[in-house]
């Protein structure tokens, strides 16, 4: 894995892709569920090539968030666009086919299908299953490759992230919505997976990254929000946001001086 | 002693009956894997398709009288059970649409779709009543069911002999059933309807079109249900209450091998069809016992393996 990383672009400063035409825009979105509003109507944008942090607190809107863009949610108001087009009234399976991936929270592995099958059904939306797309998740991943006879149910944490991101890019998602892919994995496998994270955004693909992992999130990420409460309180540029005393206090678990 | 002298013939008619029940079994275990329901009106869709094959053969035999023979009895069968086949899918499909599909859209709690599958069963069977008369159907003989081999054993009378008729329904539902089996697990129908047996939201961030996949397995659960009713006719009573006792045969089947789970319905159907004749054959005076003895099988097989025989988790089993 190491030797892989000389190939991965130096650590974004000056924000390139950050200048680039939005891939995707929230406008005021706000989603309810029931009577409990989750979005109170925010802003965020996504530029073609970014990979931006979602941060925030449990139950800060991190995830409703993502389930929005993808369809899984309607919001109540506000709009969602995705390559210059409204994604209003589109459902879930055909948001897939614009082209944005979705490896959900909780990573939601098909646990009696086999790896290999997990990722064929990441390239449901097309006729049949690219070998280039499963030679690159196999290259991304080779666990997975090791594993792909292993029903996904018997993977450890780390492999079943693995395959969750690995099924997303079956779909050859040009948006990826990765939510919180380093929870309840070992520092090792986070390291492994953000590095990862980092070659398939060089490799092309615009993330939105949702995470708990601030510190992390920011190292990779070019830009930050931060949710609270289902607002977005700040957004910058990740190394702004990794700089600032309030994100150290409240998400980096550093205490004030 | 009777069971021993017999065990042949037992086991033999417990293959027949029980290859009926898996076909049913199957129905009520893929709804339940999509949707969790029990789907209470299959029992309809099936009684459907066995009249559907019953007014198939009465409208060919109209012309003549006669059984036919050669190829016609071959035509005749063969249109009889795609008849039945086509008209449970049709039930089985319209039944998704009008009375399950509405409440999907509005989030309805699981108790609701019960009540509502209990309620179209009850309409259904009421409107084939309604239709088609209450007294039972005649049902014209597709072809002359003759001898194809003898059973080891004796029966009641001589030796059982197996005929032609056994050998069709047996080899229909086998073939019906290996059919399915691959369809399920080596087409993309079958892995988006196993995608969303296990978690439906997921399913559809992989594109998968979950109003469609529900759709399509009332379908394939109507062409299995439509193809057991033709063939159940075939040595049963026909009329509009005909679904019920199968039905619940069948759903004891699917949960016996593990609703939700495909080869576990096929298995509890054919387990508990040679159950049944085997008791028959145990239990003196056993056909009046022959219910009684199937649901203490399930609920010593649910004490014990309260998930069924290949279910894996409650309820989440493809």
């Amino acid at each position: 894995m190491s030797d892989q990383a000389s190939t991965i672009p130096a650590p974004r400063t000056e924000a390139s892709p950050s200048d680039n035409a939005a891939l995707l825009e929230l406008s005021s979105v706000e989603v309810a569920y029931g009577g409990i509003v989750a979005l109170k109507g925010i802003d965020l944008e996504v530029r073609q090539g970014e990979i931006v942090a979602l941060l925030g607190a449990n139950g800060a809107g991190k995830t409703t968030t993502l389930r929005t863009v993808s369809g899984l949610l309607k919001p109540r108001s506000g709009e969602v666009r995705y390559a210059g087009e409204a994604l209003t009234g589109i459902p879930a399976h055909k948001i897939v086919q614009l082209g944005i991936g979705h490896s959900p929270e909780g990573r939601r592995i098909f646990s009696r299908m086999t790896v290999l099958e997990n990722l064929q059904m990441g390239a449901y939306r097309f006729k049949s299953v690219s070998q280039k797309d499963l030679d690159q998740v196999f290259e991304l991943f080779p666990r997975l490759q090791e594993r792909r006879t292993q029903l996904g149910g018997n993977l450890s944490g780390g492999e079943q992230q693995m395959l969750a991101i690995g099924r997303a890019m079956m779909g050859q998602p040009a948006l990826l919505l990765l939510d919180e892919p380093s929870m309840g994995l070992a520092p090792l496998i986070v390291a492994q997976i953000f590095e990862i994270i980092e070659r398939i955004n060089a490799l092309g693909t615009t993330i939105l990254l949702v995470e708990q992992n601030a510190a992390q999130a920011l190292k990779l990420a070019h830009r930050g929000y931060v949710l609270e409460t289902g607002e977005v309180v700040m957004s910058a540029p990740a190394g702004e946001l990794l700089n600032d005393p309030r994100i150290r206090e409240a998400y980096l678990g550093e205490t004030a001086e | 002693m009777y069971f021993t002298q017999h065990f042949w013939e037992l086991l033999f008619q417990g293959i027949r009956l029980g290859s009926l029940y898996a076909l049913i079994a199957i129905g009520y275990t893929m709804v339940y894997g999509v949707l969790q329901l029990i789907n209470f009106a299959h029992s309809e869709v099936f009684m459907s398709g066995a009249l559907g094959g019953v007014f198939m053969l009465t409208a060919l035999a109209g012309t003549n009288g006669n059984i036919p023979s050669g190829f016609s009895a071959f035509e005749y069968t063969a249109l009889a059970l795609i008849a039945g086949a086509v008209v449970s899918a049709a039930v089985a499909f319209s039944l998704e649409r009008v009375a399950y599909r509405p409440l999907r859209k509005r989030h309805a709690p699981k108790l609701v779709y019960l009540i509502t599958a209990i309620g179209a069963s009850i309409f259904l069977y009421n409107l084939a009543g309604k239709l088609f008369g209450r007294n039972n159907l005649q049902v014209p003989e597709s072809f002359h069911s003759g001898p194809v081999f003898v059973l080891p054993g004796s029966g009641p009378s001589g030796p059982r002999t197996v005929k032609t008729l056994d050998v069709l329904i047996i080899a229909t539902a086998f073939v019906m059933m290996i059919v399915l089996d691959l369809v399920i697990n080596r087409t993309k129908l079958g892995s988006g309807i196993r995608a969303v047996a296990q978690d439906a939201e997921t399913a559809q961030l992989m594109g998968v079109d979950v109003g469609k996949v529900i759709s399509r397995t009332f379908i394939i659960g109507g062409l299995l249900a439509g193809v057991g009713g033709v063939l159940y006719a075939m040595f049963h009573a026909v009329s509009y209450t005909m679904g019920f006792i199968p039905g619940i045969k069948a759903f004891t089947a699917a949960v016996l091998g593990g609703i939700g789970n495909v080869r576990g319905a096929m298995l509890g159907g054919l387990l508990l069809g040679i159950v049944e004749s085997f008791s028959q054959g145990i239990i003196p005076n056993g056909l009046e016992w022959v219910d009684v003895v199937s649901f203490v099988v399930l609920v010593v097989v649910l004490l014990i393996r309260p998930t069924g025989i290949l279910g894996e988790r409650t309820g989440r089993a493809a």
